[in-house]
């Protein structure tokens, strides 16, 4: 599929880098899988889906590409192509799922939750990041909560400064509800490191655990090999994928819904 | 089950298929699926002299009936490729399927010093990328394109590894207005071996936006739109050298793919944007296919339908070529 120009129709201010993007477009989609967003003859950069319908990107300035991208304004267009990759798969007989998010990495995860609270399921999610001010999409979260029955959505929030929620990193937060055995399967999104320490506790506890792991794509297709991950090609046999475990071996989540 | 191992140069492959070069090509664990997979050869991704970080995106695209990519030749360096080569071809030997070594330049003489050190990691052969600009012409035109400038290459890289003995592929393009010719250059420069083709220059432009959407602007053709092409040059190729091993590559993504390349002259068939068009298990899909197209045909060896298309069909009476009348 070629870039599609889409338009721009809301911009929300997540925090002092981050701004999420609605567009004027929809795509069948699963969370977890991610679009290519083109800037005509400068870059084209890949994002996970906040959203498919509509079209919603969580974009950090954090280079020349994403501070242009953090210039345009409502009614711009962005060009898109997607959705690529191999998402979340929601297990419904999973009824207390833990999600967990790193830094930027929460931003597939709203989506995901709101799947598995619409299938009945207990839904924890931990939100992690430097300090107060990185925390991404809790407002999002709170708001997903208000609108859900009590207590289907636990919140819980770490930073590495303590200047908000639990002081320390995601894993303290949730290597104790797994130990206390209040999870019956693991989401995971973040930086390499941390998705490691995740799938390192939750083998332990003998748990099922998808994380998607982030990785420049070059070609999105599966066909270059630049975003190379334990043998696999991030770009087509994830960006999510399914933990070793212990009795078997590593696969990719089914196709995406 | 019909028998799919194919003799290649002096090897006998398991299978006829190849991983083609610049897919999965950058580490030893994607090597090594492509073999798990079903791949008889794998080559690895192109290296030149020095590291180069590639194109920024857009590098590759699905235009609707192929592909296009401009990825830049990214690449660690020929001295950092050898380590990689190392760990492939102990991993690949014990499986008993080869690896192919892929090397570009910039001058000729560089292309033979790019061959030397890949030549450390005793690869089982060498395929030589001509289709990169000669730095000596005054419009760049690819190596590929002159019968001369090719012979040069290719001189110039058997000369480098021949104390080695690596057996030396040299990959065409097949923008050239006679491929044959440049086959017979080659292989009087002492190629072994023709890789035919390499992907189709091309360019897709976006309308909304007035511009082309590869940050190279153009890029190479690959995929089904390819496969006419590659079959045409692979027919001509073995025309103009009958006796020369043919890796026949461009558009094969199925079974039958892959049984008309072969019946166009192939010796053995690559593959590569049939992981895009197939999804990862693509080669175990194309073998499986192959395997089962020749059972169905009552065909023993994937070896008995090579150059069958060069094989007239023979009737006993001649066409007359006149129009049919319509009945009144």
């Amino acid at each position: 599929m070629l870039p599609t120009p889409c338009r721009i129709v809301a911009i929300e201010v997540d925090n002092y880098r981050t701004k999420t993007f609605i567009f004027d477009a929809r795509l069948e989609a699963a969370p977890g899988q991610f679009v290519m967003a083109w800037l005509p003859r400068f870059d084209e950069k890949p994002f996970s889906l906040v959203n498919a319908d509509p079209v919603t990107l969580m974009i950090t300035a954090v280079g020349p590409f994403t501070r242009l991208v953090h210039e345009l304004q409502v009614g711009d267009r962005l060009w898109l192509r997607g959705a690529f990759g191999h998402g979340f798969c929601a297990f419904p007989e999973q009824r207390r799922p833990a999600l967990v998010g790193g830094g930027y990495g929460v931003a597939p995860l709203l989506w995901l939750a709101r799947q598995q609270l619409a299938e009945g399921a207990q839904v924890t999610v931990i939100v992690g990041a430097r300090t107060q001010a990185d925390l991404l999409y809790i407002d999002r979260f709170e708001r997903v909560s208000d609108s859900t029955s009590p207590g289907a959505l636990t919140i819980r929030v770490t930073t590495e400064d303590g200047s908000r929620g639990q002081p320390g990193r995601v894993l303290d937060a949730l290597t104790p509800l797994i130990e206390r055995g209040e999870v019956d399967g693991v989401y995971a999104c973040g930086p390499h490191g941390m998705l490691q320490a995740v799938e390192a506790v939750a083998q332990r506890a003998s748990l099922p655990c998808q994380c998607s792991w982030e990785a420049y794509m070059r070609c999105a297709i599966g066909i270059c090999g630049a975003c190379e991950h334990a043998g696999k090609v991030l770009c087509l046999d994830g960006p999510v994928l399914a933990a070793q475990r212990s009795f078997g071996a590593s696969s990719h989540c089914a196709s995406p819904l | 089950m019909a028998e799919l191992s194919t003799r290649f140069l002096d090897l006998t492959l398991p299978t006829p298929l190849v991983l083609a070069s610049g897919i999965w090509g950058t580490t030893v664990s994607l090597l090594v699926r492509a073999a798990e997979e079903g791949c008889g050869a794998v080559t690895a991704k192109s290296c030149g002299p020095t590291p180069r970080a590639g194109h920024v995106n857009p590098s590759c695209l699905d235009w609707g009936h192929g592909l296009i990519n401009a990825i830049g030749l990214a690449n660690p360096g020929a001295q950092a490729e050898v380590e990689l080569l190392r760990a492939a071809k102990a991993k690949l030997r014990p499986m008993g399927v080869a690896l192919i070594a892929s090397i570009f330049a910039g001058p000729p003489e560089e292309f033979g010093e790019v061959a030397a050190i890949v030549a450390q990691a005793a690869p089982d052969f060498i395929e030589v990328n001509i289709s990169c600009p000669n730095v000596h012409s005054e419009f760049g035109e690819p190596y590929a394109g002159d019968p001369d400038a090719a012979a040069e290459v290719t001189g110039r890289v058997k000369d480098a590894v021949r104390e080695a003995g690596i057996a030396v592929i040299v990959k065409l393009a097949p923008n050239v207005p006679s491929i044959g010719r440049i086959v017979r250059a080659v292989v009087a420069a002492g190629a072994d071996a023709l890789c035919v083709i390499n992907t189709m220059p091309g360019m897709v432009i976006d309308a909304e936006s007035g511009q082309p959407i590869l940050a190279n602007r153009s890029g190479g053709l690959s995929g089904p739109a390819l496969k006419p092409i590659a079959l045409k040059c692979v027919y001509d190729a073995r025309k103009a050298c009958p006796e020369t091993p043919i890796i026949g590559t461009g558009g094969v993504t199925s079974g039958v793919d892959a049984v008309e390349m072969l019946m166009a002259g192939a010796t053995v068939v690559g593959v590569g944007s049939a992981i895009y068009y197939r999804g990862p298990s693509a080669i175990s899909l194309i073998c499986a296919e192959l395997a089962a197209w020749l059972d169905a045909h009552h065909i023993a060896r994937v070896e008995e339908i090579q150059n069958c298309a060069h094989r007239e069909r023979i009737y006993s009476v001649a066409p007359t070529g006149a129009p049919i009348p319509l009945a009144h």
